[in-house]
C-alpha cells in the first residue's frame, strides 16, 4: 500500500470512528445539566482556538502575516453587519491585498 | 419522554439554507485542496480522502506533511486535528435521530459549521438543521475537491487569492453567532489565548484540543 493510501485509510477511517464514538455510546440518552453546561462552552472555546491557529499558527511558531489584515477586516465587516459570505471575501481580498503589495 | 420548553425545531431546508453562503467558501476550499492533493495523493487517493474525512484543516495537515516525508506524522497531526470530533459528536448525541444507522450517518455530518449553525443554544442541537447544512456542506467539498482535481493548473498559489485568511473569518463570523453570555464569551477569550500560549511547543492540532479543557467552566459559575 503506497503512503498516500494509507494516511488517507487510517485518517478517514479514525474521523469516522471519532465522530460515531458519541452518538454510538450514548445511545439518545440525555444529559446532565451540569455537563450540557460544559458542552456549551465547546463551541466558543473550540472556534476561538481555531481562529488563533488559522491566523497566527505556523510551524511552532507565531506568525503575524497577511492572514492577520485579513482578519481584522474581517472585524470591520462584523461590526458593520454585512453577510457571512461579505465577511469571508473582504478577508480574503485584504490578505491578497496585502500580499500582493508585498507588506507581509 | 416529556422535553420542558423545547425551541421551535428547524427543518433541513433551514439548516441548507443557513449553510449556503458557507458552502461557497468551503467549495473553494475543497477545490483549494484538490489542486494541492493532486500531486501529493493522486486523483482517486484524494476524493476519497474528502468522501470519508471531510475536515478540511486535517487533509491540508496531513497532505503537507506527507510532501516532506513523515507519513507518521501527517496520521498523527491530521487526527489530532480531528479529535475535536469526540467532543463534538458527544455533544451532539442526545439530539440525534433513531435509528442507530441514521444517528451514525447523521454524525458523519457534523463538521465545525454546520455543528455550529445547528447550536439552539444551551447545548442542544437540531437534527435537521445539522443534516441539511451537513449534506450541502458535504455536496460543496466533494464538488469542490473535484474541481480543484480536474483544473489545478488554471488555479495560482492560493495563498495569492487570500483563500487561507478566509478560514479565520469564518470561525470569527461564526463565534459571534455562538456568544450568547458571559461565560460564552469568556470561554471564547480562554480558548483563544490557551490555543495562542501553546502554538510555539507543541505540533498543530495539539493547541485547539488543549483549548477545549477551557469549557470545564462550565461545570461552576464564572467568578470575577
Amino acid at each position: 500500500m503506497s503512503d498516500a493510501w494509507l494516511v488517507v485509510g487510517i485518517v478517514g477511517a479514525g474521523t469516522i470512528a471519532l465522530k460515531s464514538a458519541g452518538p454510538l455510546l450514548l445511545g439518545g440518552r440525555e444529559l446532565p445539566l451540569r455537563v450540557m453546561g460544559v458542552l456549551a462552552l465547546l463551541a466558543p472555546s473550540l472556534l476561538a482556538a481555531l481562529i488563533v491557529t488559522n491566523t497566527l499558527g505556523g510551524d511552532r511558531a507565531i506568525e503575524l502575516d497577511a492572514r492577520a489584515a485579513g482578519l481584522a477586516a474581517a472585524c470591520v465587516a462584523l461590526l458593520l453587519r454585512a453577510p457571512l459570505l461579505v465577511v469571508v471575501a473582504v478577508a480574503a481580498a485584504v490578505a491578497a491585498g496585502v500580499r500582493a503589495l508585498g507588506l507581509a | 419522554m416529556a422535553v420542558a420548553a423545547e425551541p421551535e425545531p428547524g427543518t433541513m431546508a433551514e439548516g441548507a439554507r443557513a449553510a449556503a453562503p458557507l458552502a461557497v467558501a468551503v467549495g473553494v476550499f475543497g477545490l483549494t485542496f484538490g489542486v494541492l492533493a493532486r500531486d501529493a495523493l493522486g486523483a482517486t487517493a484524494a476524493v476519497v480522502f474528502s468522501a470519508t474525512t471531510f475536515a478540511g484543516s486535517a487533509q491540508f495537515a496531513a497532505v503537507s506533511l506527507l510532501g516532506t516525508g513523515g507519513v507518521a506524522g501527517a496520521i498523527v497531526a491530521a487526527l489530532l486535528l480531528n479529535a475535536r470530533y469526540l467532543p463534538i459528536g458527544v455533544s451532539v448525541a442526545p439530539s440525534l435521530p433513531r435509528p442507530l444507522w441514521r444517528r451514525l450517518l447523521a454524525a458523519q455530518l457534523c463538521v465545525d459549521e454546520s455543528w455550529a449553525i445547528a447550536h439552539r443554544g444551551g447545548g442542544r442541537y437540531d437534527a435537521r438543521v445539522l443534516i441539511g447544512a451537513g449534506t450541502v456542506l458535504y455536496l460543496a467539498w466533494l464538488v469542490g475537491t473535484g474541481l480543484g482535481l480536474a483544473g489545478g493548473e488554471l488555479i495560482g498559489d492560493p495563498e495569492d487569492l487570500g483563500l487561507d485568511a478566509a478560514f479565520p473569518a469564518l470561525f470569527l463570523a461564526l463565534v459571534v453567532g455562538q456568544v450568547h453570555d458571559r461565560r460564552g464569551a469568556v470561554a471564547a477569550v480562554l480558548g483563544g489565548l490557551v490555543a495562542l500560549a501553546l502554538i510555539p511547543f507543541v505540533p498543530a492540532g495539539v493547541p485547539i484540543i488543549a483549548a477545549s479543557v477551557v469549557c470545564l467552566i462550565g461545570l461552576r459559575p464564572v467568578r470575577a
